[in-house]
């Protein structure tokens, strides 16, 4: 049983969920994602570790809701239990001094990135982060990022918090101005983000690290699914990563793999939120 | 011996045409006249070849003989003796070059069908189920540690609860079986059959943790330190291989292994009552010529696919798959494309495949594996269109245990090396058994090993006993 210990809603459709699994919590290390399935007919999805305690025995993840399992999960509340939890999967990130590492999240990366910059802090390093949403309303742990950064910048879509634009204008705003000081960027976020940030470190050949999400299905190496091509080689994100140099990823196959089946996972949910509208309206 | 009757009784099969669309299982099983007439032909001959053609060793003549008088207890007992999966290996092991290849009267072509009748016992044995216990040793006050659930290690891990050792069987997945759930299609071995077997080898005494990956959590040097007497290693071959041509990460372009974990464990055929899609192909190619590739390129015809090729680079006769899937894939409208090798894949501007390049072969002198070894003609390339492609080219070992336990011997190919005879490996403590060892075989050969393996880990667990540190 994986009971959820603690939930919080860290935005309206970002959710958190502390949960009960001590053999995960014993290994997990920064940059490390579990696999879990909600129902007996679920599918199997990765997740990325935001925290852990190994004394208490729980794990920490953090999800926004967007398709059929998201959502499921989303019902969810502390008490209930997950069906299926495995992990830590994947290579932790590695961590070591490297002098000044920008992270950069977006959206609700921010969960992934604040492990990574804790480490990446007890480690010696000076930290800036960057931490981007569309808007305010999708924004968090801004004061517990910012207590792992030696500097934190907020930017948003619409200008609703911090600056206005895209992460990747303080990056390149931050390279240009500090030079070779910047010695490791850290990107995490949508994939399209991790593209444009990998894209606008290139020029000033600063290593450039990611964490790719790409449909998994076990997450131990069996499958296959989650190959990506890296530096022209293919590569399996759930064993030989899921972090990259984001400047050799294909991005735009990455990005044609992960579309595979919007049009099923569309018909699925919306076949699933009907079935429900439906049974509200009969116990009416 | 009274005069060998030849008429060998077929089994009954779902026609091809409602087959094809269905994920029910293909071969209907014998009725009770059918095994009765089948188990009359044997001859119980003095010398019993049928034993040593069995790798896990099953008194074949003694269960037939039973089965003959109808005691049908006695026959599923002795199956169990020496099988802890006789309704996975009724269907599956292939008997045609075991068991059934040293019947007396296969040299009429006619040999008995160990197979059917093993299954017939088996699935009666699970409508039927018994109030006898399988006898259990007394506790020998010993741990031991299955890693991974498939074949070998349910084997492993019967045998040594069996002997009364105390088992942990550690699965990566979500549920228990391994290549049995993920890999083998429900219509050639329903799941619910599979999981009546782990029930059975849970129902010794076997202690199951399911979504245990084993060097994530724990790692194998760690279960020793911390108490577990004896490890076997039964993890499989689950690294699917690549063809290593452009374009192979298309949108569209599968490994059987992912492919058939879709469908057959998440049981994407019944997407969207079960939540993990699958696509839907209309062309769709399968690359390779073993049991996976049949097993794919049905599953493909069933999911709705228009056409269904299977493209290997030799001719017909190498094709390693067993003969009886070939005919079924065949009879369901399966087409074949031999001395044909995919050299790329071809996709639109969106990254989603639309066909391969693919060129002629022709059979040169026999290589190393006595097989003739495929030579490109020149000048032969041509484009096939496909928006699915299924590679199953074989598997090889997944790492995580070699990367993860210190000082195993692994050879070049990525296998554990360990004792053909005993499942030992280099490093004290450690068994191994199964695909791990071999590379992607048959399920019964992994249940061989695992037999083996076990026999030496009780003498091993035994004489520490006797000789205590």
């Amino acid at each position: 049983m994986y009971r959820i210990l603690e939930r919080q809603d860290l935005t309206p459709n970002i959710h958190l969920f502390k949960i009960d699994a001590p053999r995960v919590a014993a290994k997990a290390r920064a940059g490390q994602f579990v696999i879990l399935r909600q129902g007996e007919n679920g599918e199997r999805i990765p997740l990325t570790l935001a925290d852990w305690n190994k004394d208490e025995g729980s794990v920490t993840v953090v999800f926004m809701e967007v398709g059929l399992t998201t959502k499921k999960l989303a019902l969810l509340q502390a008490g209930d239990a997950l069906t299926d939890f495995a992990g830590p999967l994947g290579l932790p990130t590695h961590i070591e001094n490297y002098g000044t590492v920008v992270c950069v999240a977006g959206g609700f990366a921010v969960a992934t990135i604040m492990p990574i910059a804790r480490a990446l802090k007890e480690a010696g390093n000076r930290v800036i982060t960057i931490m981007g949403a569309r808007s305010q309303s999708l924004l968090f742990w801004e004061k517990e990022v910012g207590r792992y950064s030696d500097e934190l910048i907020v930017i948003t879509d619409d200008g609703s918090n911090g600056r206005k634009g895209l992460v990747t204008e303080p990056l390149r705003d931050i390279l240009a101005k500090e030079g070779n000081g910047v010695t490791r960027v850290i990107a995490i976020g949508p994939t399209v983000m991790m593209k444009f940030s990998s894209k606008t470190s290139e020029p000033f050949k600063v290593k450039t690290i990611v964490s790719l999400n790409p449909i998994m299905v076990d997450g131990t190496g069996m499958c296959g699914c989650c190959r990506v091509s890296v530096g022209g080689v293919t590569r399996f994100a759930c064993v030989d990563g899921p972090d990259f140099d984001g400047h050799e990823v294909d991005w735009d196959e990455l990005m044609a793999r992960q579309r595979t089946y919007l049009e099923q996972e569309a018909s699925s949910l919306a076949q699933w939120q009907c079935q429900r509208g439906a049974c509200a309206q009969e116990a009416r | 011996m009274a005069k060998a009757n030849l008429d060998r009784k077929d089994m009954p099969r779902q026609s091809p045409e409602a087959r094809a669309k269905n994920f029910e299982e293909v071969a209907l099983g014998y009725t009770p006249d059918l095994t009765a007439f089948e188990a009359s032909r044997c001859l119980n001959c003095p010398k019993k070849y049928c034993i040593g053609g069995c790798p896990v060793g099953i008194d074949i003549p003694a269960f037939i003989m039973a089965l003959r008088e109808n005691d049908l207890p006695r026959a599923a007992r002795v199956l169990k003796e020496k099988n802890a999966l006789p309704g996975v290996c009724g269907r599956v092991c292939p008997q045609e070059t075991q068991c059934e290849a040293v019947c007396l009267l296969a040299k009429q072509k006619a040999p008995i069908a160990i197979g059917r009748l093993e299954r017939y016992v088996a699935d009666w044995e699970r409508d039927h189920p018994s109030s006898e216990k399988t006898v259990i040793a007394p506790p020998s006050g010993k741990k031991v540690a299955v890693v991974g659930s498939g074949p070998a290690g349910l084997t492993c891990a019967a045998e040594m609860a069996r002997l009364g050792h105390k088992v942990t069987m550690f699965e990566a997945l979500h549920v228990a079986g391994g290549v049995l759930m993920y890999g083998i299609p429900e219509f050639r071995l329903p799941k619910d059959i599979v999981q009546g077997e782990v029930e059975y080898v849970r129902s010794l005494g076997v202690e199951l943790e399911l979504n245990a990956v084993v060097g994530k959590i724990d790692n194998v040097d760690e279960l020793l330190s911390q108490g577990y007497d004896a490890v076997f290693l039964g993890t499989g071959a689950g690294l699917p291989l690549f063809l290593r041509v452009p374009g192979e990460n298309l949108s569209g372009v599968y490994s059987a292994n992912e492919f058939l974990t879709r469908v057959n464990l998440m049981k994407a055929y019944r997407f969207p009552e079960f939540d993990t899609p699958v696509k839907i192909g209309k062309k769709v190619a399968v690359i390779g010529g073993g049991n996976v590739a049949m097993d794919a390129a049905r599953c493909a015809l069933r999911l709705g696919a228009d056409e269904v090729s299977i493209v290997y680079r030799r001719s017909e006769v190498e094709l390693p798959a067993r003969r009886e899937e070939v005919e079924n894939a065949k009879e369901e409208g399966i087409k074949f494309r031999f001395l044909t090798n995919p050299t790329k894949f071809l996709g639109d501007a969106k990254h989603q495949l639309l066909g391969m390049e693919c060129i002629e072969m022709e059979l040169g002198e026999p290589d190393a594996s006595g097989r003739h070894r495929p030579i490109p003609k020149p000048d032969s390339a041509f484009t096939m269109d496909c928006d699915v492609a299924v590679v199953a080219l074989g598997t090889t070992p997944n790492p995580l245990i070699a990367q993860t336990t210190s000082g195993l011997h692994v050879s070049h190919h990525g296998t554990v090396v360990a004792s053909e005879a005993t499942g030992r490996t280099n490093k004290a403590g450690v068994w191994a058994g199964g695909d791990v060892v071999t590379g992607s075989a048959t399920v019964i050969s992994a249940m061989g090993a695992a037999k083996r393996a076990a026999a030496d880990m009780d003498r091993y667990l035994r004489g520490v006993e006797q000789t205590p540190a």
